[in-house]
């Protein structure tokens, strides 16, 4: 059953991917389909899988089933093409900030082109760690820097390549609340500037649902006709909202929609108690769609409500 | 409020003075107990060799250090430093260069890690000292044989640790490089290589003790200069007044070195101590 037509044109489409270690299934059946300059937030309750969905968009491990599909290309190994920012270790603790900056730059030109083109590469990255507001701290080792700031330096290292894509592990999770509202404004500015698709997994809703033009709830609590017997299940997009960008000020945070919003999600996706039929999956999104199997959903077992719902 | 003792119990805290105090206390001890037992040793019997005394060291020293040799025209105790050193260096330095090269390799390629790892693990448990004699056999007494046994004490240690540190680097890193456009040879030689480099020279400080071992037995077993040697070829006349000196100067060397290296580090990779 499909709700909208997959659309395997769009920049970055997954239908029926799965990820399993061993016996345990972290990801299932994951359908997922995201246009070229979308800021998809990934948010769900811990060990949902959200890290793994994204080490499969980088490239870094392999699925165990299922389409991935960039462009409409098979994935391949992490390239320069995907950006990625993590937590922590996304900078070399051996380099200086400029190094930093620089290390993409280097490392993809031949080593005459590297001499050849040093004065260009330098004014390259002194112009994005200008943008960061860096300038003045080019010198520094990455151990001398605060937590924004590193993140700040990480951001330019990765935008410097460009990159049509960019990952983001819970960028801003290690930083205090006054910083990470900074660097969240700061983010949209950037991808603004930029025009880049961005990943962006998170486990704070407020920060998804400000930061983002698209919501995807990742989760492992729903249920489906393969009935409470099974227990293998691994988590998949329960909720898939559209975002309505207001402003890139931090004042819509207060307001009563963004609250509710953000209750609602808490309900669908992080509540072990209330689980959703797979049928029942909020995907309000155009381009969210839904491939499921005949043991998840059989229609003869629904009648009436459940099934107007799921056809809806 | 209790003020917290100046130096007994687990409340102290040391002064500056205090604490250099503590710390020269126990030389000062072993000193002056060694004069005061050569003094009345010397005093029974002027002959006695066991425990010479300071003027009678002194003289050695002048012997073997500022004396050219009679027959060789050299002064000994400057030839026996640079031959020691240099077996050392060279044994040492190339343990470092092949254990950098082959544990960042089986670190960061697991087909080379798997196949070689097992080897190495076993080739580190021999006790270096017991292959002397195959090292003896095989490359002969002269300098080959010594600088081998310095190589493989050090060199298999030097390995598993580098791969170990390899393998500690967080997948991040690599992935992370990969996405700036590196290439795999690129991602080791230049993202992962410079970052191991402190690290190498830490193994090499930790190696320095073991090397020290190696060298002077070696030297004790054949050879026609080195500190080791000289030691043991006056042990045949109870020369004391000899070896303390060369014990001595063995552990400034040593002294230098350690504190060199571990300057050097703090100096070259001010980054290193706080990734630690």
């Amino acid at each position: 059953m499909v709700n909208h037509a997959p659309n395997s044109k769009n920049f970055l489409f997954m239908m029926d991917l799965c990820k399993a270690y061993g016996e345990k299934v972290v990801l299932e059946n994951v359908d997922l389909s995201v246009k070229a300059r979308e800021l998809c937030t990934v948010v769900g309750p811990s060990g949902c899988g959200k890290s793994t969905l994204l080490r499969l968009i980088l490239g870094q491990e392999e699925p165990t089933r299922g389409v991935l599909l960039i462009n409409g290309e098979p994935i391949g190994f992490p390239g320069p093409e995907r950006g990625v920012v993590y937590q922590k270790y996304s900078l070399f603790p051996h380099l200086s900030v400029l190094q930093n900056v620089l290390l993409g730059k280097r490392l993809s030109a031949g080593l005459v082109e590297r001499f050849r083109h040093a004065k260009e590469f330098r004014d390259e990255a002194m112009f994005f760690l200008a943008k960061m507001r860096l300038e003045e701290h080019c010198d520094k080792y990455p151990h001398e820097l605060s937590g924004g700031m590193q993140q700040r330096v990480a951001l330019a290292q990765s935008l410097i390549m460009k990159p049509k894509m960019l990952l983001m592990d819970e960028p801003f999770g290690a930083l205090d609340p006054g910083t990470r509202e900074d660097m969240q404004v700061f983010l949209l500015e950037m991808w603004e500037e930029f025009q880049m698709s961005i990943i962006f997994v998170t486990h704070d809703l407020e920060e998804a649902v400000f930061v983002g033009t698209r919501i995807i709830v990742l989760s492992q609590y729903y249920t489906d006709d393969r009935g409470p017997a099974c227990n293998c299940r691994g988590a998949r997009i329960v909720a898939d909202y559209p975002l309505a960008r207001k402003a890139t000020s931090t004042m819509v945070k207060v307001q009563a929609e963004f609250g509710q919003l953000i209750q609602e999600i808490r309900h669908e996706g992080f509540d072990p108690d209330h689980r959703l039929h797979v049928a029942e999956f909020n995907l309000r999104h155009d381009d969210s769609f839904q491939t499921l199997t005949a043991e998840e959903y059989n229609p003869s077992n629904h009648t009436g409500a459940n099934a107007r719902a799921a056809s809806g | 409020m209790t003020r917290a003792p100046k130096f007994w119990g687990i409340h102290a805290e040391l002064s500056r003075t205090v604490q250099i105090l503590a710390a020269l206390l126990p030389f000062i001890l072993l000193i002056a107990t060694y004069f005061t037992v050569s003094y009345v040793r010397l005093s029974e019997n002027p002959k006695d060799k066991l425990t010479p005394s300071i003027g009678q060291m002194a003289s050695a020293v002048h012997m073997m250090a500022f004396t050219k040799d009679t027959r060789t025209g050299e002064y000994l105790m400057l030839t026996d430093t640079l031959s020691s050193l240099r077996r050392m260096s060279i044994g040492l330095g190339c343990a470092a260069l092949v254990g950098l090269f082959l544990g960042l390799n089986m670190g960061m390629l697991p087909g080379p890690g798997a196949t070689l790892l097992p080897m190495i693990t076993f080739l580190s448990i021999i006790p270096p000292l017991s292959i002397l004699p195959i090292l003896f056999i095989t490359f002969g007494v002269g300098e080959l044989g010594k600088i081998m046994l310095i190589f493989l004490g050090g060199v298999f240690v030097i390995t598993r640790d580098i791969y170990q540190t390899t393998q500690q680097m967080p997948r991040e890193q690599v992935v992370k490089a990969l996405t700036l456009g590196a290439s795999q040879l690129q991602v080791l030689y230049q993202v992962i290589l410079p970052q191991i480099l402190p690290r190498l020279l830490v193994m090499v400080r930790l190696c320095l003790g073991g090397a020290w071992l190696f060298l002077i037995a070696s030297e004790a077993i054949a050879s026609t200069d080195g500190l080791g040697y000289r030691i043991f070829l006056v042990r045949r006349y109870l020369s004391m007044d000899v070896i303390i000196p060369y014990v001595l100067w063995i552990t400034v060397l040593g002294f230098l070195m350690d504190t060199g290296l571990r300057l050097f580090v703090k100096w070259k990779y001010p980054w290193y101590a706080a990734s630690q």
